[in-house]
């Protein structure tokens, strides 16, 4: 690991005067970031944490929660309103990584974790152009089964690995940042971009700009969620797929529906198409698999990783299935 | 500001280098060695230590410094007066394992379980998740404890080890530990 110092922000104002200085990085939980420091593809000269800042949920009085930066995932996932008006985003994070990982992660943390595409992380042996921008990417001929199936370029077919996320894009959550300029929002869905031709930028956040709160809207059928992810084994491994649903139904027809796939882009990956489809269409699962379908329908495979476009419409059919026979 | 960590009871200085983890602080420089260095990049859980007597944490992935002023026990803080931890001695009742090199990593997290099962924190098979307490199933000890690895395969003896130490502060204090 490179030296680098160490400081503590006292507060937000704190950490983005001290985050201004080059090669500087803020410090969650260090789940991912001193992983990534001892394999040196991350160097950064000064660490400044921010894990002693906001820890609070607060639920305002329009039913959504604002959720401070440096609350724990398991703390996010055990909270009572969560439990029970964002069910999807409680199973979320507890499909995630491990018991002491969501200990110590923090919720901003989560949401700027690197791929764990394992040509990112061969820093002697592969070529990225997430890691090195220009130098081409091994994983497009090499072990890709894990890779992305929508949304990727030639540059970079790295999926996004969080889980929480996904449960974030299918609720319209809204990113509060802060920066030396001021402080701005940012929808959830906008936040992390695609690959394109530039796969080292993987968010709008601009340099030195600290994410400070994730805010989750009400939303009045939430209750009626569930997060499915489907990996390798059963537990402690990253999604091949995962889906993040909400689903409102009223006399056999849905009203509203919330989805979002996980394992899939370089970003979670709201399902727009197959929300359109569905809105106002019978809830069952004729519609469900035409529009799991259609959500597919651009999906570009790769030699080893074409089975994930069947799995994501079995998945999706099988969530909206399941959401759906609570109402009947 | 504090300069320093406390580590089972005792108030000592923190390392200098912020690269220093909390993993390598406890077995180099205090050497405490009986926290294990498995990978040392957060996927075997064989480092696990609690933070603030309850909270399981993965010492390879903490720089020591980031855990000023906070509490950290690690395997050699559980037993008492000469006496094992009840867990411990459940562990060996039940051959909780073989070579013994990820027991102390199974047990500081299996201690941090329990205070989430008490706290209601949901787990990915918990099928009620809105359940004030939630009881402590073979499916539910496997889900939770799927952050520490045993290489040689004593699943079965740490699940029942576990359980039969959980069962048994359930019915020492029904209140205390749902």
């Amino acid at each position: 690991m490179n030296p680098f110092t160490y400081a503590r922000a006292l507060d937000a104002q704190d950490a983005v005067r001290q985050g201004a200085a080059a090669g500087s990085r803020y410090l969650g939980g260090g789940t991912n970031l001193v992983d990534l420091m001892r394999e040196t593809i991350e160097r950064p000269a000064q660490l400044v944490d921010v894990s002693g800042l906001s820890q609070q949920i607060e639920e305002r009085a329009d039913g959504s929660l604002l959720v401070g930066a440096a609350v724990k995932n398991t703390a996010l996932a055990e909270h009572r309103a969560v439990r029970a008006r964002f069910p999807l985003l409680a199973r979320a994070i507890a499909s995630g990584a491990s018991g002491q990982i969501r200990n110590m992660a923090t919720v901003a943390g989560n949401v700027l974790q690197r791929t764990r595409c394992t040509y990112f992380y061969d820093r002697d042996g592969a070529h990225c152009n997430k890691r090195n921008p220009g130098e081409g990417c091994d994983a497009l001929q090499g072990m890709h089964r894990m890779h992305a199936v929508l949304g990727a370029s030639s540059a970079c077919i790295a999926t996004h690995p969080s889980d929480m996320c996904v449960a974030l894009a299918a609720l319209d959550a809204v990113v509060h940042l802060q920066g030396v300029g001021g402080a701005r929002q940012v929808p959830f869905t906008d936040f992390h971009l695609l690959p394109e031709d530039h796969p080292e930028r993987e968010t709008v956040l601009q340099p030195g700009e600290l994410i400070t709160a994730i805010e989750i809207p009400a939303l009045a059928f939430g209750a009626n969620s569930t997060y499915r992810k489907v990996r390798d084994r059963a537990s402690y491994a990253f999604a091949l797929v995962s889906v993040a649903a909400a689903l409102d139904v009223k006399d056999g027809v849905v009203s509203d529906v919330r989805l979002a796939l996980g394992g899939v882009a370089h970003k979670p990956w709201r399902a727009s198409t197959l929300e359109q489809m569905l809105r106002g269409q019978p809830a069952d699962a004729v519609h469900f698999e035409a529009a799991a379908r259609a959500e597919m329908a651009d999906a570009t495979p790769l030699r080893d990783n074409a089975f994930k476009i069947p799995l994501a419409q079995r998945t999706m059919v099988a969530v909206l299935d399941r959401l759906a026979a609570v109402h009947s | 500001m504090s300069t320093t960590i406390t580590i089972n009871g005792n108030a000592v200085a923190l390392p200098s280098d912020p690269r220093v983890s909390l993993l390598d602080f406890l077995r180099e420089h205090l050497h405490l060695s009986g926290t294990k260095k498995g990978c040392d990049q957060g996927a075997c859980g064989a480092c696990t230590v609690l933070l603030d007597g309850e909270q399981r944490i993965l010492s390879c992935l903490a720089l020591a410094v980031q855990y000023q002023g906070r509490a950290i026990t690690s395997v050699e803080g559980l037993a008492a007066d000469g006496q094992l931890h009840a867990l411990q001695q459940s562990f060996i009742e039940h051959d909780g394992f073989q070579c013994g090199y990820c027991t102390p990593g199974q047990i500081c997290s299996a201690l941090g379980m329990e205070a989430e099962l008490r706290r209601g924190v949901p787990s990915y098979v918990t099928e009620d998740i809105g359940a004030e307490s939630i009881a402590c199933s073979e499916d539910e000890v496997r889900e939770r404890m799927s952050g520490n690895l045993c290489r040689c395969g004593a699943y079965n003896g740490i699940v029942a080890a576990v359980t039969e130490h959980h069962v048994q502060l359930h019915r020492a204090a029904p209140g205390a530990a749902a």
